[in-house]
């Protein structure tokens, strides 16, 4: 064991006495929720990256996973495009200044746990051009971006959701490099950017797109002033790009995808910290137009936060409860539709990846999960896709966010700890 | 020469000690101040100050509760109650200013309202050890 890892176990192990080490999972429509609690330091264990070597990660049976791409600048969200090439979105974002002295020190933590390489700021283009699995050519479609996340392709027009803007890049079929620079669409909330990732996902006739924008904080902490036009979705009108909130309350949208038949918006939502390590279940949800999910005055329906203040009981009446939990912390960073192409025991359901816990005892996620549907609904538990990520010594070695399915049969993985590029596919 | 140290004379604190143990009065109470502006307003930015205040009060009460202790053991006469009054409310205000800067480490309105009760006692012995300290102390009990 490392010093720094023996220090923080030490320390969460002396201030977090009272943490009752109850670490049963929570998913589905209806989870459990304990009392909030909170030590004098919460509880912080953060898995330091680990090497591959020969390994790979865990598939289930009749699967086979191998990685297309490495080297990477922590590559975030991945889009196939119509020819199948994929583009990666890479970058590490946010302006967040220290504001406390617990900011100096929280902020030093996390970084452990994280990849040293810089973000690329750039979108890189791979390329299978024999269909045999091994993408041969890889190299750099456009960069000079601002912390690129979300990405969207309508009608010949790359869609590129930097962290202040969106943005777009004309497109032919076969192109390997972006003709020259972006042309902007529309500003995106910029200020602070506690939360800088911005998802987007385009509607199914591609007249909007949908970019969600996480919150400025984990409870209000930066004041409630910060938060204008945060923890929401925008539906932004591609030719105009005039915006209005779609939804509202949810505090960190990282992901969205559009349900395959319905058009149905869905996102998975990172919830609140600080209280406790079952709480607040990270979610997926079908996204009501002119919902409000709770953030910050509320979780889970009406749970009341009382750490967000002034109080706002009308809001609090008014929230939604999501329509299924992923499990409190697993910060869920990826989500997207399968298809008959994957397989008939994962055809029916949607792939969601889970960049893995910080601040809970007792680490969760680190893995990629299928949730199975029936009837366009949720329905039954997560089974895991893509797994082994985290050692049994506490270490990871990677940590999935972005996933993207093939339409040709195929689940892309974006993996920003090992920077790493995984695609998972029938044998 | 005369010696000004003779016994029954009172001596101050070593400036530089002096100057350490003038931190955590006012900081612990420019801290309890701002957090009653934060409750009266639910304005974050007070409770970000009495983060700032407090880490500040630890910093000077810390080393002077260093050199209280170090005095505890240094040679001199067996009269030495008061030194160690004095030493003890420098640790317990410490110890307490440290669980406040944890207090006011969790987010917004989890200050509430026990940052403010740690910032009224912590600010209220800081006030008892700088009474004790700027007494001085009897010639030969601190050097």
């Amino acid at each position: 064991m490392t010093r720094p890892s023996l220090l923080i176990g030490a320390l969460s192990l002396i201030l977090a006495v009272g943490h009752a080490q109850a670490q049963q999972q929570q998913f589905g429509p209806n989870p459990n929720l304990p009392e909030p609690q909170r030590g004098l330091l919460p509880s912080m264990k953060i898995p330091r990256p680990a090497n591959w070597g020969n390994d790979l990660p865990k598939v289930p049976q009749g699967y086979k996973i191998q990685p297309i791409a490495t080297d990477l600048k922590i590559p975030r969200q991945t889009l196939v495009l119509p020819n199948g090439d994929i583009l990666v979105a890479e970058g590490s974002g946010g302006y967040a200044p220290n504001l406390r002295p617990k900011d100096v020190i929280a902020g030093y933590i996390k970084s452990l746990g994280k990849s040293s390489v810089k973000g690329g700021n750039r979108l890189t283009l791979l390329r299978d051009a024999d269909g045999d699995g091994t993408y041969e050519m890889q190299g750099v479609f456009a960069d000079n971006l601002n912390a690129p996340y979300g990405l969207a392709f309508i009608d010949g027009v790359i869609y590129v959701a930097n962290q202040d803007a969106l943005v777009r890049f004309d497109y032919s079929d076969g192109d390997t490099k972006a003709s020259g620079p972006p042309t902007k669409v529309t500003d995106l909330p910029a200020v602070i950017n506690h939360h800088w990732t911005k998802s987007m996902t385009a509607s199914a006739d591609g007249r909007f797109l949908y970019v969600g924008i996480g919150s400025n904080s984990n409870i209000t902490e930066r004041g409630m002033d910060a938060e204008e036009d945060r923890a929401m979705i925008w539906q932004i009108d591609v030719q105009t790009g005039a915006h209005k909130p779609y939804a509202t309350g949810l505090r960190n949208p990282t992901a969205l995808t559009i349900q395959p038949g319905s058009g149905q918006l869905w996102a998975v939502v990172n919830e609140r910290d600080e209280i406790g390590p079952d709480l607040v279940p990270d979610y997926l949800t079908s996204v009501k137009e002119g919902g409000f999910y709770g953030w910050p005055y509320s979780y889970w329906g009406q749970n009341v936060d009382p750490r967000a203040q002034p109080q706002d009981p009308e809001k609090v009446a008014a929230a939604i409860r999501p329509d299924y939990a992923l499990g409190s912390h697993v910060a869920a960073l990826g989500v997207a539709f399968s298809n008959s192409n994957m397989g008939p025991d994962f055809a029916d359901g949607v792939f969601v990846g889970m960049h893995g816990s910080w601040n809970r005892s007792n680490p969760v996620g680190y893995k990629v999960v299928f949730i199975p549907f029936r009837d366009g609904k949720p329905a039954g538990d997560p089974i895991d896709f893509v797994s082994g990520f985290l050692l049994d010594d506490g270490n990871t070695r990677g940590r999935p966010v972005g996933v993207t399915v093939d339409p040709r049969g195929a689940l892309i993985v974006a993996d920003d700890l090992s920077n790493t590029i995984w695609r998972v596919t029938k044998n | 020469m005369v010696d000004a140290y003779s016994s029954g004379s009172v001596r101050p604190l070593h400036p530089l000690h002096a100057i350490l143990l003038a931190f955590p009065l006012p900081l612990f109470a420019g801290a309890l101040l701002s957090d009653f502006a934060y409750r009266a307003t639910s304005h974050i930015q007070w409770a970000n100050f009495s983060s700032w205040l407090i880490a500040g009060g630890l910093v000077g009460g810390g080393f002077a509760a260093l050199w209280a202790l170090i005095n505890l053991f240094r040679r001199g006469p067996a009269r030495k109650g008061r030194m160690v009054v004095y030493f003890l409310v420098l640790v317990v205000m410490w110890v307490l200013g440290l669980v406040n800067a944890l207090v006011h480490a969790k987010d917004a309105w989890a200050t509430m309202p026990e940052g403010l009760y740690l910032s009224a006692i912590t600010t209220f012995l800081a006030l008892v050890a700088a009474w004790i300290g700027y007494s001085g102390f009897q010639a030969g009990e601190v050097k």
